[in-house]
């Protein structure tokens, strides 16, 4: 895998670093990434809907470096087992493969796809979406938490999409998940992180949890934004497969997220309101200027 | 006089046949279907010849084989009385998604912008729309004439027609002794010799809207299920068309049909009172990379993955089959190099 990742180099550096004093990282924060207790290296989990075609969409998951795809599944298609030629493709990519529950509007649907998808797939990973409103595509958080609860009992390894509410997110963590994906903006809508205050209280309200944004990313700069706020990683689908060039985007992406994650652990500046000069000016009085 | 077997009589294996006939061959036809029918997926296609729209999607190749085509359609429907309607189609969006329009602009090329008087001028029943992308290039023809008359034109041109006969694998074998080529069109049938054949599950509808006038085809943008609607005589329209990732299903989901309907209802209100007079399911047969292609076997050539694009490149697709066969010459485009 040629995934020498920047996580390593890090926490090579990070080692390095503290043996001189000289340099500080952020403490602790170092760490690989693992969600419910499998170790990643890449910090991008990739959608697989809407590609041109199944060769483009394996193209950008390999470029991307991904190792977790999320697959849709429908009722329908799973019912019949018609599906199967299109998951077989996904699994030739060698990805851990994350099914979703898209689509579904109430915590009764989901349980049934969840459970649909765990035979399927023969894994215990499910990706909860309970969708609240058909337009925005935003969850339901009621039907989330209910769902969460009773798949949670199931022995599944829930991953909800959620919004960025803090309540939420801790009856989330109660009813058993162990990884939080809070919403960057609507699904598709390439906008970006909305809210990125509170996205960042969510992040210190929920220090040792696995936070990945999800949904609503357009650009690698916000992915990289996610980043360096702290997230643990990010997952999208349409910024890549709408893309006029998928594969080159999917590389984008994960230079991004690479370069996110590296300055969140470098510690970066804090910001000020005025420009500082590096080095006074001899003779002038500069704080009078 | 050198004699070759077509199984299938899709759009795909009647274009191979007919110019197969063309160009002096002695052809069997070979078919699963009793006449044109619904058990091929031509029989539910759009009907839609739009090559540039398809780049939006599609690999360059599906524009040249288009083109070419086209060229070829608009000959055999002046030859046989059927109708080609060269009126182009338009590309819109609701107020809220103008961003998919600036996109598949961006992504496409042929296209001009109309703002809500020239939308008007062209289609009145769409002037609620305030900007559209018009591909004036473009064309649709009524797929279930075309291939009536494709049957019809091999037949006349002395092709013998064996109907209802679904062929096994060891049969298609002992063809090859029979014949000097077989040509195996079969779609997605021919799952059984291409494990890499995929079908990709499509649903439409046929609706009865007396309310409505439309002259060209019309593709609603939206970010889940963009959709379009062929216009057929007499106030009917061919609404459609989903796309799964489902190998073969005989049913309509009542999602995909509040997706097709709702968005005939976006386009124009008085669609909630049209009369629906069919719905259709198939699936299209695909490879990975959603292009036809031919593979060569001895002297059997399977044509086949046409996916979305039977009418846009079953012609361009035939006319390289006959030309290899004829001459021995390969056409790297759609021969499959990897299985040949």
């Amino acid at each position: 895998m040629n995934m020498k990742t920047t996580e390593a180099n890090n926490q090579a550096a990070q080692a390095k670093n503290k043996a001189k004093n000289k340099t500080k990282t952020k403490e602790g924060s170092g760490k690989a990434l693992e969600f419910y207790g499998q170790k990643l290296e890449s910090r991008l989990l990739l959608g697989t809907a809407q590609y041109p075609s199944p060769q483009v969409l394996l193209e950008a998951i390999e470029q991307s470096k991904t190792q977790i795809i999320t697959v849709s599944v429908r009722r329908e298609s799973g019912s019949s087992q018609d599906g199967q030629q299109f998951w077989q493709l996904l699994k030739q990519s060698n990805c851990k493969i994350l099914p979703n529950t898209a689509g579904c509007h109430s915590a009764k649907e989901a349980i049934t796809t969840a459970m649909m998808a765990r035979e399927l797939f023969d894994t215990p990973w499910i990706k909860l979406e309970v969708i609240g409103n058909d337009d925005t595509l935003q969850p339901d958080v009621f039907g989330l938490v209910e769902a969460a609860t009773e798949l949670c009992q199931q022995g599944f390894k829930v991953f909800p999409y959620t919004t960025d509410d803090l309540v939420v997110g801790e009856k989330l963590l109660a009813a058993g998940c162990e990884v939080l994906m809070p919403w960057g903006a609507p699904i598709g809508s390439g906008r970006g992180l909305q809210n990125p205050k509170a996205l960042e209280s969510y992040r210190h309200y929920f220090p040792d949890t696995s936070l990945v944004i999800d949904a609503g990313i357009g650009l690698p700069s916000q992915a990289a934004q996610a980043m360096e706020l702290g997230y643990d990683a990010v997952l999208l689908n349409t910024a890549v497969a709408r893309a006029g060039n998928p594969v080159a985007m999917a590389q984008a992406f994960d230079q991004a997220i690479n370069a996110g994650r590296s300055a969140y652990l470098s510690q970066p500046i804090e910001p000020r309101d005025m420009a500082r000069p590096s080095t006074p000016v001899a003779g002038t009085p500069f704080w009078l200027s | 006089m050198k004699s070759v077997a077509v199984i299938g009589s899709g759009v795909a294996g009647l274009s191979c046949a007919y110019y197969l006939l063309k160009a002096g061959y002695k052809v069997r036809i070979i078919t699963a279907s009793h006449c044109p029918d619904e058990q091929c997926c031509s029989w539910w296609a759009g009907g839609m010849l739009a090559p540039y729209c398809e780049q939006e999607s599609a690999e360059p190749l599906v524009e040249t084989l288009g083109l070419e085509s086209m060229a070829f359609w608009q000959q055999f429907a002046a030859q046989h009385q059927l109708s080609y309607q060269a009126h182009g189609s338009l590309v819109v969006a609701a107020p809220r998604d103008q961003s998919l329009l600036r996109q598949f602009s961006e992504q496409t090329q042929g296209a001009s912008w109309l703002d809500n008087e020239q939308i008007s001028g062209l289609e009145p029943d769409l002037g609620h729309f305030s900007r559209a992308l018009w591909f004036e290039n473009e064309a649709h023809l009524e797929p279930r004439a075309v291939v009536l008359s494709l049957w019809q034109a091999c037949q006349s041109a002395g092709a013998t027609i064996e109907t209802d006969r679904r062929l096994s694998l060891s049969e298609i074998e002992g063809l090859k002794g029979e014949v000097d080529w077989v040509l195996d069109c079969r779609g997605l049938s021919a799952r059984d010799l291409m494990p890499d054949l995929r079908g990709v599950k499509g649903e439409m509808l046929h609706l009865h809207c007396p309310e409505v006038e439309l002259s060209r085809p019309v593709r609603l943008l939206h970010p889940r299920h963009p959709i379009y609607l062929v216009p057929r005589p007499d106030n009917v329209f061919m609404l459609g068309a989903t796309m799964l990732e489902v190998n073969s299903s005989k049913r309509a989901s009542v999602r995909s049909m509040l997706e097709l309907l709702s968005a005939a209802y976006a386009l124009n209100p008085a669609f909630a009172e049209a009369q629906i007079i069919e719905i259709g399911v198939d699936a299209r047969p695909a490879f990975n990379d959603n292009l036809p292609k031919v593979r060569v076997n001895d002297n059997c050539l399977s044509v086949n993955g046409l996916y979305r694009h039977g009418f846009l490149a079953a012609p361009a697709v035939a006319r390289r089959v006959v030309d290899f066969i004829n001459s021995g010459k390969l056409c790297d485009e759609v021969f499959d190099a990897n299985h040949s």
